[in-house]
């Protein structure tokens, strides 16, 4: 990956960037605004909670099947809005609020949404001259719209579950005229200037001008605004709420921090060199879903909104003893966005599988990964050559540690011009890609947005040619610094250009590539070294729209488009694997997200598990921080502790900046070579519970890893967890992140639950905090009593090399001697699974001393080489035989093994196919 | 069960087990002892791809056992241990494709063609090592006169040294004189002192105004450059950490290049400042070097000839030596110097150059290697520079440090460090790895680490004496 600040690569270009670069250690913080220094962001705030000047006008109620539409008007200037209220299916409402009769469109984000939401009826219950009841199905729910002073609640029986617009702090900047008359001279001092707007009454209404609203100065940048003011307001309450969670992605603790004093947690994907933890600073990537949570629901909000976003939120019991407060818990929500519309999604749960699911209705799943994804990643700025490519993969075999895919950063192309490669060190790409292949490994190399001005350079011309690029303001091609020097940035707004771009990958077109070569996309909010804060100016033109309104979509239009190559170059055959550092809601669809240039420092691999479980409920499951820190240089202990915790986070990639020594796993010393490769092996052990997690995750929406209230919503202990976690719902994982840790303490959740040391099958009981010693070799990971997991023991040199090997099932009972669990097979890399049901799909489950496969898929088909090796039963008792029974009643008696002490039961080689039906009983 | 698909010569025994170590534990039939002791399983387990012995002994020939290791025989060349996690795969590492035989995977009996290749790179090395050796005792041959040679000279000038100091008495004695009463004379004399001590430091400051010319001519060309005098950021005159070319031309007096006449008044500006780019700037003067340290031959090939810290040792005798010839009038010490010819450099006797001063040859020669966008350039024991091709300044890759070998021969490796500091990184260091071949020179150079630089380079100086070709495999010997 790539800081912006990179200045010794572009000095090569750019004597003038070196003197503008920063050599700090941290983050700059002057580079960033803050609320006060974001002209929309500063007058929203300044509304304080009130009497809201709109009022809804119920004799506009439009009634159709699918939604009621009436109008707001703002009392002080006369302004219009249309509401449109929508009942979905699945238990969600939707509210969108536009003008009623803008000057001109405004931004409506497209792409996100899967398909048009399905909607249910909504009907009248009774109406008054100031309110109106809606139905909302079943279980008393209601949507009451208020007139005056307008507001919408949505009820359960005496419950309110919802309130918006409760503090009157719905606003709307309706657009409005430039005025002409002005001069040039009155527009820049413009201080107390009014604006005159007559309303469809004839009623004059003075509007006063605050600064910024047509013009605003950032550092060196202005922007020029020509639409003036357009910013978009609005307040949400929840009764009863202590705890809320999501709107990644900060460098934040998982449950989210009142801001009452603080700036609010901003969303602008932006690409913020070294960054701070602990601060609600904007990051990469922005998914503007809030989820609530207590012990009564779980719900979330989903503000659709591309443009810049600010989050505050502020709650009645921060910082109380809550005995005290005979106040109800209460918190408080204020979304605003600098441009388009207000479109947002209540899902109302009410448990948080259900949020999932309606979230995952609305923006669709995390894309299934091609198995080989979810295994160990090697990557480093830079791979320098193909020999040093060659080395390094010689040196996993030489030290017996399992890697899947190598990775090239930018030095591998030619002078930065992505879909090439540089003449001198990787003259022979194919037959590196081959000598990779031989062995069973993939390769990644990076291609980002930004393309090199460059008349030699093919993919330049063509996007000239065909007019791809972004505009600037004035029409002529948006142009601005990054890795190659001065670059343009193509409109992957446009449709056509994204296709134009996912052609670009086939094997054809992208010289030397071959299928297990796989792509990174890169510094995609875009990053734009010499632009406002990093990135892009918001007056850059993508066809009719402005940058403004489109900014937080771009990074996920990239990733699309080059998933879609992927899919392309294989005849739509093959499932895509692309990396991403910003994104939006929806990314999940298109692949991988990495939390971006962190740092060899432990707090960053303590502040990776909120981030990746903020990024999963707002359904990003496919998460990972660079392994080890990219800045910096870690010491053999975190490296360590840092592979350890890896091995258990979806995306397990090591990574680190070219300035950094390097740190392959064997230049620790043996002692911390062979730590790395255990916890690597753990890993690949594992796959197959993680690919069956991915698998649901695809089917479901639900996060692969989830924080622990997730799985025990009503154990309030839980809520503000955020050092350990839940891997699907069977596995806790309490990694070491503390420099010298002797012990760490991990809460067991679950009233009357056991869990199990993984390691040493130790039982322990839930709903206590459990003191564990540790030591450099221990990674706490706990079975919940009451599970089945099933790992592939024969760890080999590469996840694909693991194909056809065989299972051991892990049977953990509960206190009820029972467990179950879940296997998932197909091939591991196409989309057969979807297209044409190949796939192996088994419940299994124990009880009553009967461990059986049964079939969850029966109208699909696949067959598989691998068998079940070995089966540990974990916490039963020791029974005199165990009989095999295969699908056509053949029995056979199975040897086994049982330790008393731990209660742990071996089952050796039952030898039957992982597909079949078979039955083991204990006797 | 018993697995065997071997060719029929192949004699019995289970799948992965090597046939002369191991073979006997594996009877036919009998029950199976874990080769850890830790249990007896029966035969039929032996190879039945599931896992009982935790030393897993009792799956040489599957992947079952995830410490388990398989032999491959590899008949026509080398015979080897895989993990277990290699068999079946899918990947052919066994050239006899033992290694795969259930996986599907197109592997091709490579065994013969590798023996062959192996047999001959091993030949052609043995070809370069028998050369190389003998050229490697032509070295310690010269090395040895070459010494002899410079220690002639020490003795002629242990001679000079002698009547000198009878000189310096003699001045002493002058000085003592002047310290009589007549106070005429006595200024007299001290002035005449103090001229001579001006001239001494004169001579002093010329010879180091002369030695900087030479260190920052990097181009060599008989100039010095702004950038040549920019690399110099000690020179610094505000001391901001940065030596801008506005203040370099200042110092230089405007002036874009100087050449040696017109360095006198550069050197002005800078003398104080300024660091010599050599850590050996303040050699010791040759006539301190104790007698009986230099005459030491170096011949005995058993005990350590120069120990590492040799340098040290002689510096403090020469302290010693400070005290007991001249107490502590240095600027006499430099007098001596000067006549005694100070261009004739000893310094090298201080190095380690090997057992039998075998890398003596490579002292004060340089090597250079040019890539597609650097010219890299190695003076053993002085310096590794790198250079852009087309024009730019040179860069400092490190100075001289020391053997870093591996603990058995330290003279494999040669480590060279503190050279031009990174953005936001380390002082750039590189590290020399030397392999035997006939001609001396530098091979390959590459960056593995961002400046950390690692150069490999033949001679003649690391080649062994050859062994016999025994060690060749035997590709019968398996049949």
């Amino acid at each position: 990956s790539a800081p912006p600040c990179g200045c010794f690569i572009l000095q090569r270009w750019v004597p003038l960037i070196v003197l503008l670069c920063v050599s700090a250690r941290a983050v700059d913080r002057s580079n960033f605004k803050t609320c006060e220094q974001s002209a929309f962001c500063k007058r929203q705030r300044e509304l304080k909670p009130g009497r809201s000047p709109y009022r809804a006008l119920l004799d506009t109620l439009e009634l159709s099947d699918s939604r009621i539409t009436l109008q707001l008007i703002n009392d002080n200037n006369k302004v219009r809005l249309l509401l449109e209220l929508y009942r979905l299916q699945g238990n969600m409402t939707r509210v969108k609020i536009n003008e009623l009769k803008p000057l001109k469109p405004r931004y409506e984000v497209p792409d996100v949404l899967i398909s048009d939401p399905i909607t249910e009826t909504l009907s009248v219950v009774s109406q008054d001259e100031n309110s109106l009841v809606l139905s909302l199905g079943g279980k008393d729910q209601r949507l009451i719209v208020s007139a005056q002073p307008f507001r919408l609640d949505i009820v359960e029986g005496p419950q309110v579950l919802v309130s918006l617009n409760s503090r009157g702090l719905l606003a709307f900047e309706h657009l409005r005229a430039r005025k002409d008359t002005k001069s040039e001279l009155e527009q820049a001092t413009e201080q107390e200037n009014v604006e005159q707007r007559t309303d469809e009454d004839g009623q004059i209404k003075e509007e006063e001008d605050k600064p910024g609203m047509w013009e605003e100065t950032f550092k060196s940048h202005t922007d020029s605004k020509p639409n003036g003011p357009s910013s978009i307001s609005l307040d949400f309450s929840l009764p009863g709420v202590e705890h809320v969670y999501g709107i990644p992605e900060h460098a934040d603790t998982l449950k989210l921090k009142n801001t009452d004093g603080s700036d609010p947690y901003r969303l602008y994907n932006l690409d913020v060199f070294q960054y701070e933890l602990h601060n609600p600073m904007a990051l990469y990537g922005a998914v503007p879903v809030l989820i609530s949570h207590s012990t009564d629901r779980t719900m979330g909000i989903f503000w659709l909104n591309a443009a810049e976003t600010w989050v505050d939120i502020s709650s009645n019991t921060a910082g109380k003893v809550r005995v005290i407060s005979s106040e109800a818990p209460q918190t408080d929500v204020r979304w605003i966005s600098e441009s388009g519309i207000i479109d947002v999604f209540i899902m109302l749960g009410p448990k948080p599988a259900d949020v999932f699911t309606q979230y995952a209705s609305l923006t669709g799943t995390q894309s299934f990964p091609p198995l080989t994804a979810l295994a160990y990643h090697q990557c480093r700025w830079n791979y320098n050559d193909q020999e040093d490519v060659k080395s390094v993969d010689q040196g996993f075999d030489e030290h017996d540690i399992p890697y899947d895919f190598i990775w090239l950063d930018i030095e591998h192309a030619d002078g930065k011009r992505y879909f090439t490669w540089d003449p001198s060190k990787f003259p022979q790409p194919k037959e590196m890609l081959q000598g990779l292949m031989d062995k069973r490994r993939k390769l990644v190399a990076i291609v980002d947005p930004h393309i090199r001005v460059d008349n030699g350079y093919k993919i330049h011309n063509e996007i000239l040619s065909k007019n791809f690029y972004v505009k600037n303001k004035d029409g002529g091609d948006y142009e601005g610094w990054c890795w190659p020097g001065n670059s343009g940035y193509p409109d992957f707004t446009n449709p056509e250009m994204r296709a134009w771009w996912a052609s670009k990958f086939a094997y054809e077109q992208y010289e030397g590539s071959m299928e297990n070569q796989y792509v990174w996309n890169d510094m995609n909010e875009p990053s734009v070294f010499n632009g406002p804060e990093v990135t892009m100016h918001k007056d850059a033109l993508h066809g009719g729209w402005e940058h403004r309104d489109v900014h937080n979509l771009y990074g996920l239009y990239v990733q699309k488009a080059t998933a879609d190559g992927l899919v392309e170059r294989s005849g739509g055959v093959e499932r895509p694997f692309v990396l991403t550092r910003a994104f939006f809601a929806g990314s999940q669809r298109y692949g991988a997200v990495w939390t971006g240039d962190n740092a060899a420092e432990w707090g960053h691999l303590k502040i990776s598990i909120p981030m990746c479980l903020s990024l999963g409920l707002a359904g990003i499951s496919f998460c990972g921080a660079d392994v080890g820190g990219f800045f910096k240089h870690p010491s053999a202990e975190l490296l360590v502790r840092w592979y350890q915790a890896g091995a258990y986070q979806p995306f397990f990639r090591a990574h680190a900046h070219i300035d950094t020594p390097r740190r392959e796993p064997w230049l620790f010393g043996p002692e911390n070579t062979a730590l790395i490769r255990e916890a690597i092996r753990q890993r690949y052990a594992l796959l197959p519970y993680w690919y069956q997690l991915f698998y649901n995750a695809h089917r479901t929406g639900y996060p692969v890893v989830r924080p622990l209230w997730v799985e025990y919503p009503n154990d309030v202990a839980t809520f503000s967890i955020e050092d350990e976690y839940l891997i699907g719902k069977d596995l806790l994982v309490h990694p070491v992140t503390d420099e010298g840790a002797t012990a760490v303490t991990a809460y067991l959740p679950g009233k009357g639950e056991v869990w199990y040391d993984v390691h040493t099958f130790q039982k322990h009981d839930g709903e206590q905090s459990l003191y564990i010693p540790v030591t450099m070799s221990s990674i706490p990971v706990f079975q919940r009593g009451g599970s089945i997991i099933c790992r592939k023991d024969r760890v080999r040199r590469s996840s694909s090399c693991m194909e056809n090997d065989p299972y051991t099932l892990y049977a953990a009972l509960n206190s009820q001697g029972s467990a179950e669990g879940e296997l998932y097979i197909d091939d591991f890399h196409t989309f057969n699974f979807e297209k044409a049901k190949q796939f192996v799909h088994r419940h299994l489950s124990f009880s009553a001393n009967t461990l059986s496969s049964r079939n969850l898929a029966p109208d699909s088909q696949f067959s598989t080489a691998s068998w079940i090796e070995k089966i540990v039963i974990i916490g039963g008792s020791q029974p005199s035989s165990a009989t095999l029974k295969n699908a056509d009643d053949t029995e056979s008696a199975l040897e086994f093994e049982f330790d008393s002490t731990l209660a742990v039961l071996t089952l050796r080689k039952p030898g039957v196919n992982a597909a079949a039906d078979w039955t083991v009983i204990l006797r | 069960l018993l697995l065997i698909l071997g060719t029929p010569v192949e004699i019995q025994r289970p799948r992965g087990v090597p046939l002369t170590s191991k073979k006997p534990f594996y009877e036919e039939n009998k029950p199976f002892t874990c080769l850890d002791g830790s249990r007896t399983i029966p035969f039929d387990r032996v190879n039945d791809d599931y896992c009982d012995c935790k030393d897993g002994s009792d799956e040489p020939g599957t992947a079952a056992c995830p410490n388990g290791s398989f032999h491959c025989t590899n008949a026509g060349y080398r015979p080897m241990f895989i993990p277990s996690s290699r068999i079946n795969d899918g990947i052919c590492d066994c050239c006899d494709t033992t290694d795969e035989y259930n996986s599907g995977a197109k592997c091709e009996n490579t065994c013969k063609e590798l023996g062959l290749k192996e047999r001959d790179v091993l030949q052609k090395m043995a070809e370069i090592t028998k050369e190389g050796f003998l050229l490697k005792q032509q070295l310690i041959e010269e090395a040895k006169k070459g010494r002899e040679e410079k220690q002639g000279k020490v003795t002629d000038m242990q001679e000079n040294k002698k009547q000198l100091e009878e000189k310096v008495e003699a001045l002493r004695t002058v000085k003592e004189t002047a310290e009589q009463p007549e106070k005429e004379a006595k200024e007299r004399h001290l002035k005449a002192w103090e001229e001579q001590k001006a001239a001494i430091r004169l001579e002093k400051d010329k010879a180091k105004m002369a030695e900087a010319f030479l260190e920052l001519d990097d181009n060599a060309d008989g100039f010095v450059s702004v950038s040549e005098l920019q690399s110099h950021a000690e020179l610094d005159p505000d001391a901001d950490g940065t030596l801008t070319e506005t203040e370099v031309q200042g110092l230089m007096g405007g002036a874009a290049q100087v050449d040696t006449s017109t360095f006198e008044s550069v050197w002005t500006n800078i003398k104080d400042k300024y660091h010599s780019e050599v850590s050996r700037e303040e050699e010791p003067a040759p006539v301190e070097t104790p007698p009986e340290e230099v005459k030491e031959p170096v011949v005995d090939n058993d005990s350590e000839p120069f120990p590492e810290d040799d340098i040290s040792e002689e510096e403090d005798e020469d302290e010693d030596d400070e005290d007991d010839y001249h107490e502590d009038d240095d600027k006499v010490r430099v007098y001596i110097t000067q006549k005694t010819g100070a261009s004739i450099n000893f310094s090298d006797l201080s190095f380690d150059f090997g057992p039998d001063a075998e890398f003596t040859y490579l002292y004060s020669q340089c090597y250079e290697l040019t890539t597609s966008e650097y010219i890299y350039r190695l003076c053993p024991f002085n310096r590794v520079s790198q250079k852009p091709k087309y024009g730019g300044s040179e860069t400092n890759l490190g100075t001289w440090g020391s053997w870093s070998g591996p603990e058995n021969n330290k003279y494999l490796v040669m480590k060279y460090e503190h050279g031009t500091g990174c953005w936001q990184g380390p002082n750039r260091s590189t590290t020399v790895k030397l392999t035997c071949g006939k001609e001396t020179v530098v091979t390959s150079t590459s960056e593995p680490s961002r400046c950390e630089y690692l150069m490999e380079f033949t001679t003649p100086a690391v080649c062994q004496e050859p062994a016999n070709m025994d060690l060749l495999p035997h590709g019968h010997e398996e049949l």
